[in-house]
């Protein structure tokens, strides 16, 4: 890019010297991209500590009765599990890996619309993901009430709940103001020329996602205090000890936590709905179809959240009311399927790795989604509630669906964030293993689920054994693949060939830039297309 | 699958099946159609993409179709689901308690039971009652499950088909045992339900719900339940017992009965049983509920 008559010279952002340096020059950088990389770097490690602390559970699954760990240390595990994965991972995830990074400059901005704002929403991150691991080592030990802190338990419990519960208040600052730069950047910053109706999909599934971050954040963070305060002051809000009412708390915990099923799946149907025409080199079908199903997702995401509760006591209007908008809510996601495999009708198919996780994300999505019709239906969700069942289902959803996602992001965006390619042969065998090992570990939790497994047990009747060591088994092998596939990014972000700027023949602006950005991303204007995903 | 085991297995598994079938459908053809499209297009073959616009008469019919079978798969489940809300005026009521980490029946004569024993072919209402902490009753094999709450009246029902055990577990964790909260449902004749029902004897005092409600108000501290004198009477046959009061200055006899049981938490000092003390013990007025004064009054009737 550097031009003779260019004014400015060029400079890769991750060379690029400000006030600070070294380790400095990334915790104090305002640039959306290293922020980028800082989440990224941040929620990989906490993936893989979480992902060890799943590779405990199923190692304690292997047997029944007791096998590596006692009954409290699985509590907590499970509980460290849910926190990190949740609130630390699948969360923040995407949107603020790949929104950071992507978002500027696909809609061809020179960076959020606040900056330090940005910086600040990591470093709150990073204080929150603090205080989660100090809840496990202060001294009246990890919480133990699982991810969704229900109440009357979590209000009795002697662990550090207050710690892990403060936690998660703190890292759901991060995520409002996350939401809030996004929205904001999006109305403000595009460029000359951007409308709504030709940013790329990405930019739009950020824009719902950004959405609920902002108005259903809150939510949680007033029911995570309430608790507080009950268990600090004895206010009965939730304990019916005190005169509170334990479902006000999982009313108020999933009317939070449903749509943030949302903010995790979102943006990973962005990314797909990036990769798939690419590797086609055909234009997505129905764009406004699939703008639109983002935005019509994340409002009726809001009203489903009692589908959680079927069996909680809630009266039986309710009961029929929330399960009618779940099914609802399956159809703008069916939609969104549609129009991913019709854009492969008739194009050019690459078949590359970032195209093949982009596949695998679709089937997993599909028995992930498909399994939640069953959740989702009065009947049958008496039968599977609470059980393995669930446990497989959100894996599916969230691993196969989010986590594969985030897979596919990085290997179509690598290029573009390093300037250098991994291999692509050990990315596909990393696939497969990845692909296979996934499906042992969370399939067999479908069947043992629809006979009765409950969840969230230490112990187990012998029936479930043999389930139960397919599924462990599938754990090693997922980590296995797991760690083949980082090494295999490692080593092409450090030391592999050089990329040329537009590996894949993309049509969007990021492939505009150099292989590694400058700082302000578009040293020149960039030149908006009528048609984002015009592969002319 | 499609056992008599209890009157809901049908309808939750015609809805699982159908399901089920809708979504393999989908999953094969599909995936069929993505495996399909990768092969005959792929870029090895040279051909160039095509780009085709868009074609609002499929878009619109792919909203629809799902929009059909999503509700037609709404009303299965809920058709399924709503005869466990519909109790028969006649079944047999039985409440179940949770408390960490174990199931505790009672039956009408209020007596308990650690597993629930049913009749064949009766319908069974289970009143779910929890003692701490959200509980779950859970019976796969009949297709039922409901939460047990604390202060909430939750409730399932059911008619058993088949002779035989059926497991319960706890589906709601509820703390380091949950894992061991477990129980069984069994099955068995009408004929040896009665004769089991009768030989199951008279609950346990300490289980129940209004001991706890003295324990946790420090009424023990002053009352034995054993029939020793200590700072206040003894609880044992105080209940339907003729007494010698004081009140208001006046010596009298009465029976205690509920009434007199609640004023005498509630205003203590309106009768003084006499060879006691007046002001010793204090108003419980607004310090116990009402609901609580019942659940003692109740287990007061059982100390005879
Ligand atoms: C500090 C000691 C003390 C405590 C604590 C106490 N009581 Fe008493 N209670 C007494 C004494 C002394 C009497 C007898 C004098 C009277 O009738 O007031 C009495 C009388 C009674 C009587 C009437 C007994 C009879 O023979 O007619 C009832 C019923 C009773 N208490 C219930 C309770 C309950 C329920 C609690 C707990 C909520 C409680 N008490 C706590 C001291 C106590
Ligand atoms: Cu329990």
């Amino acid at each position: 890019m550097s031009n003779s008559t260019e004014k400015i010279e060029y400079v890769s952002y991750l060379d690029y010297q400000g006030k600070y340096k070294g380790f400095l020059s990334w915790i104090m950088a305002t640039d959306h991209k290293r922020i980028g990389l800082l989440y990224m770097y941040s929620i990989m490690t906490f993936f893989f500590i979480g992902a060890f602390f799943g590779l405990l559970m199923k190692i304690e699954m292997l047997s029944p009765g007791e096998t590596i760990m006692k009954p409290q240390t699985y509590n907590g595990v499970f509980t460290l599990h849910g926190i990190l994965m949740i609130f630390m991972v699948v969360i923040p995830g995407l949107s603020a890996v790949f929104g950071n990074f992507f978002l500027p400059i696909l809609i061809g901005a020179k960076d959020v619309a606040f900056p330090k704002l940005n910086r600040f929403s990591w470093w709150i991150f990073i204080v929150g993901s603090i205080m989660a691991v100090a809840s496990q080592l202060l001294k009246d030990g990890p919480p133990d009430t699982g991810w969704t802190f229900y109440a009357p338990y979590s209000s009795q419990t002697g662990t550090n709940v207050i710690m892990a519960t403060a936690a998660a208040f703190v890292l759901g600052f991060s995520s409002i103001l996350t939401g809030l730069n996004f929205i904001v950047t999006i109305h403000q910053m595009r460029a000359p020329g951007m409308r709504f109706f030709n940013m790329p999909l990405f930019p739009w599934a950020l824009y719902a996602t950004a959405w609920i971050q902002l108005l259903a954040t809150p939510i949680i963070g007033i029911t995570l205090l309430m608790l507080i305060a009950e268990r600090m002051f004895q206010i009965g809000f939730f304990d019916p000890a005190l005169g509170g009412d334990p479902l006000l708390f999982q009313h108020l915990f999933w009317i939070y936590s449903h749509p943030a099923v949302y903010v995790m799946m979102l943006p990973a149907m962005g990314v797909i709905t990036e990769i798939i025409p690419t590797f086609c080199q055909r234009q997505i079908y129905g764009y406004k179809a699939v703008a639109i199903s983002s935005l019509a997702i994340a409002g009726v995401g809001f009203l489903v959240w009692g589908h959680h509760m079927y069996t909680s006591g809630m009266s039986d209007q309710a009961r029929w009311f929330f399960s009618l908008l779940t099914f609802i809510v399956a159809v703008p996601s069916a939609i969104k399927v549609f129009n991913w495999i019709t854009t492969m009708y008739n194009g050019s198919i690459d078949v590359k790795p970032p195209f093949l996780y982009a596949l695998a994300f679709i089937f997993l999505f599909i028995i992930g989604g498909t399994t939640g019709l069953l959740l989702g239906s009065v009947a049958t969700n008496v039968q599977v509630h609470d059980t393995s069942f669930v446990v497989a289902h959100f894996h599916y959803i969230i691993f196969g669906g989010m986590g594969f996602a985030f897979f596919a992001a990085i290997h179509y965006w690598l290029p573009k964030m390093y300037g250098r390619m991994y291999n692509f042969k050990i990315a596909n065998i990393a696939l497969v293993i990845n692909f296979i090992g996934f499906n042992l570990l969370y399939f067999p939790q479908f069947i043992i689920g629809v006979e009765g497994m409950p969840r969230r047990y230490f112990d187990y009747p012998a029936q479930f054994q043999p389930m139960q060591v397919i599924s462990s088994i599938g754990g090693f092998i997922l980590v296995a693949g797991l760690i083949l596939m980082v090494f295999n990014l490692v080593k092409g972000a450090k030391s592999g060939p050089v990329a040329p700027s537009n590996p894949w023949n993309g049509s969007t602006l990021e492939w505009t830039l150099p292989a590694t950005p400058s700082l302000e991303n578009f040293d020149e204007e960039p030149v908006i297309k009528e048609n984002p995903y015009d592969y002319k | 699958m499609f056992s008599n085991a209890s009157n809901f297995v049908n309808g939750v598994d015609s809805a699982f099946l159908i399901i089920t079938g809708i979504s393999v459908f989908f999953l094969v053809a599909l995936t069929a159609a993505m495996i399909y499209f990768v092969v005959k297009y792929n870029r090895k073959k040279g051909k160039p993409a095509v780009q085709i616009k868009d074609n609002s008469l499929l878009e619109i019919t792919w909203i629809v179709i799902p929009m059909l079978l999503v509700l037609y798969m709404f009303y299965i489940g809920w058709e399924g689901f709503l005869p466990m809300r519909e109790v028969p005026k006649d079944a047999i009521e039985i409440t179940a308690v949770g408390s960490m980490w174990k199931y505790e029946f009672i039956y009408p004569g209020n007596k308990s039971s650690d597993t629930l024993m049913v009749p064949l072919n009766k319908a069974v209402k289970v009143n779910l009652a929890s003692k701490d902490v959200l509980h779950g009753f859970s019976v796969p094999g009949f297709r039922i499950k409901e939460d047990m709450v604390p202060q909430k009246n939750n409730y399932s029902w059911f008619t058993a088909g088949e002779l035989g055990d059926f497991d319960v577990y706890c589906t709601v964790y509820c703390g380091v045992s949950h894992s061991y909260m477990n129980s069984i449902i069994r099955v068995v004749t009408p004929a040896d339900y009665d004769k089991w029902l009768k030989a199951l004897p008279v609950k346990k005092a300490d289980n129940s719900l209004g001991l706890k409600v003295l324990e946790k108000n420090g009424c023990i501290a002053c009352h034995t339940l054993d029939g020793t004198k200590s700072v206040g009477p003894t609880f044992k046959g105080l209940h339907g017992a003729t007494i010698d009061v004081t009140t208001a200055g006046a010596n009298r006899k009465l029976t205690v009965d509920d009434a007199y049981l609640e004023s005498s938490i509630t205003d203590p000092n309106k009768d003084i049983v006499t060879g006691y003390p007046p002001g010793v013990m204090k108003s419980y007025k607004g310090i116990i509920k009402d609901k609580d004064i019942k659940l003692i009054n109740e287990y007061l009737k059982t100390l005879k």
